[in-house]
């Protein structure tokens, strides 16, 4: 289903915010069954990296190639291996569990019957709140309903901002664990952390922001 | 790519429906705006019939813009906009299936009551049925062109302002050919020509407005 040969290459990468410069030149890359650690301090430009990565954001210079091709004219190609989960969990709180879990492989354009949705939600844990409005939910569940995209994602790509957060021990047990099945079937993984995790799969690197202002 | 509209479509319409206090407030302004003038200018009944197809579609461009902060905001807030600019399907047909489910919520509404208020202005049989029939040309043109300005202006703090100084000229063609649609069929000219152009414009409007308000849209989330 994952294709073994992904390559996602980043060149001379520059962000501009306002007349602030978050990074530049940054050149790395990232090939099939490997993970990315981004670190660096808090303002040093890691969510603008994950989103300027995504395609959200455009690059002030540089380019950003999927299988050679630059993610801005490929831009559909992309995106269809791709998995992103932001700071915000993009769940809508009056739609139920299942109804946003579906909504979200509607918009990948995958098909996610009921049963699927439900039982994929019941495997993370969100026992027996699947059917409740997420408003209603407490922020670890929320996080839990957004992090259920994982479990049902086809994609070759993970790009994940603070994975982590509110999520209890078991939580963060389970999340590792897909992690580690998702590198092993052929899967890249990029995440942005503050906590450190033993994720002992595949190879890893590690991308460090703002190094030179330190 | 249908299922994901249908879904869109869908997603839309149960959040209304769960939350239907929105939906009521653009009802009951447009029932406000159009029944002040009456009172205002008094129950002279051939003044009324005369300014009747202009107040009508006055109301209905005020309440229709009205609507339009709620189309994109709240996605935008919650970060469910993030997660549709990244499909792999063309964005132009989720804007398409949020803008349907905008114009079932809030323009439809307006189409179903407007023979109720024109009957406040003594309005003919026949005209008030080319005032329906001019509604549903139009007010689906009025919710894919404020789409764009909905866009663009989103996540901006006087975005509401904004919105009506964007998206208020667009509305004028529709204006003219709505309103001028029931004039012309009420002083005995028939409407047909003006109900073309309104067609027309609607047609026009959903091959371009889905276009430009994707690319806003890529625009305002950066």
């Amino acid at each position: 289903m994952i294709d073994n040969n992904n390559l996602l290459s980043i060149t001379d990468l520059s962000c501009v915010r306002g007349d602030r410069c978050l990074f530049e030149k940054l050149d790395f890359s990232l090939k099939s069954g490997q993970l990315l650690y981004l670190r660096g301090q808090n303002g040093s430009g890691k969510s603008t990296l994950l989103r300027t990565l995504t395609g959200l954001l455009i690059a002030e210079t540089g380019t950003i190639q999927w299988n050679g091709q630059s993610i801005q004219k490929a831009r559909n190609d992309y995106h269809q291996e791709l998995l992103f989960l932001g700071h915000l969990n993009g769940l809508k709180g009056d739609l139920t569990a299942v109804e946003n879990l579906r909504i979200d492989a509607a918009i990948q354009g995958q098909q996610l019957n009921e049963e699927e949705a439900w039982q994929t939600l019941t495997d993370i844990g969100l026992r027996g709140h699947e059917d409740l409005p997420t408003k209603y939910l407490s922020q670890g569940q929320k996080r839990r309903v957004a992090l259920a995209r994982l479990w049902i994602s086809q994609t070759a790509l993970w790009i994940l901002d603070e994975p982590f957060s509110a999520l209890d021990v078991a939580a963060v047990e389970q999340l590792q664990q897909i992690i580690r099945t998702h590198l092993d079937r052929g899967g890249m993984v990029i995440l942005t952390t503050h906590q450190e995790v033993e994720l002992t799969s595949g190879e890893s690197k590690v991308v460090t922001l703002g190094e030179s202002h330190a | 790519m249908l299922n994901t509209l249908a879904w869109i479509i869908k997603r839309d319409l149960t959040i209304a429906l769960r939350r239907r206090t929105d939906i009521f407030t653009t009802l009951v302004f447009f029932l406000i705006v159009v029944s002040l003038f009456p009172l205002g200018i008094g129950p002279e009944a051939d003044t009324l019939r005369l300014i009747a197809p202009g107040v009508v579609w006055v109301g209905a461009l005020l309440a229709s813009m009205l609507a339009l902060e709620q189309l994109f905001s709240a996605d935008h807030r919650d970060g469910t906009l993030e997660q549709m600019l990244l499909t792999p399907q063309p964005l132009s047909i989720l804007v398409i299936g949020k803008v349907i489910a905008h114009w079932l919520i809030t323009g439809l509404p307006l189409v179903i009551m407007a023979p109720l208020l024109g009957l406040q202005y003594d309005m003919s049989g026949e005209a008030l049925q080319v005032m329906i029939i001019s509604l549903l040309l139009g007010t689906p043109t009025l919710s894919l062109l404020g789409a764009i300005g909905a866009a663009l202006t989103l996540g901006l703090r006087s975005g509401g302002v904004l919105v009506a100084l964007l998206v208020l000229p667009l509305y004028i063609p529709v204006l003219i050919f709505g309103a001028g649609a029931v004039e012309a069929t009420a002083s005995g000219l028939g409407g047909e020509a003006h109900l073309s152009m309104l067609g027309a414009v609607l047609l026009a409007a959903l091959v371009t407005a889905p276009i430009a308000t994707s690319a806003a849209l890529r625009v305002s989330a950066e």
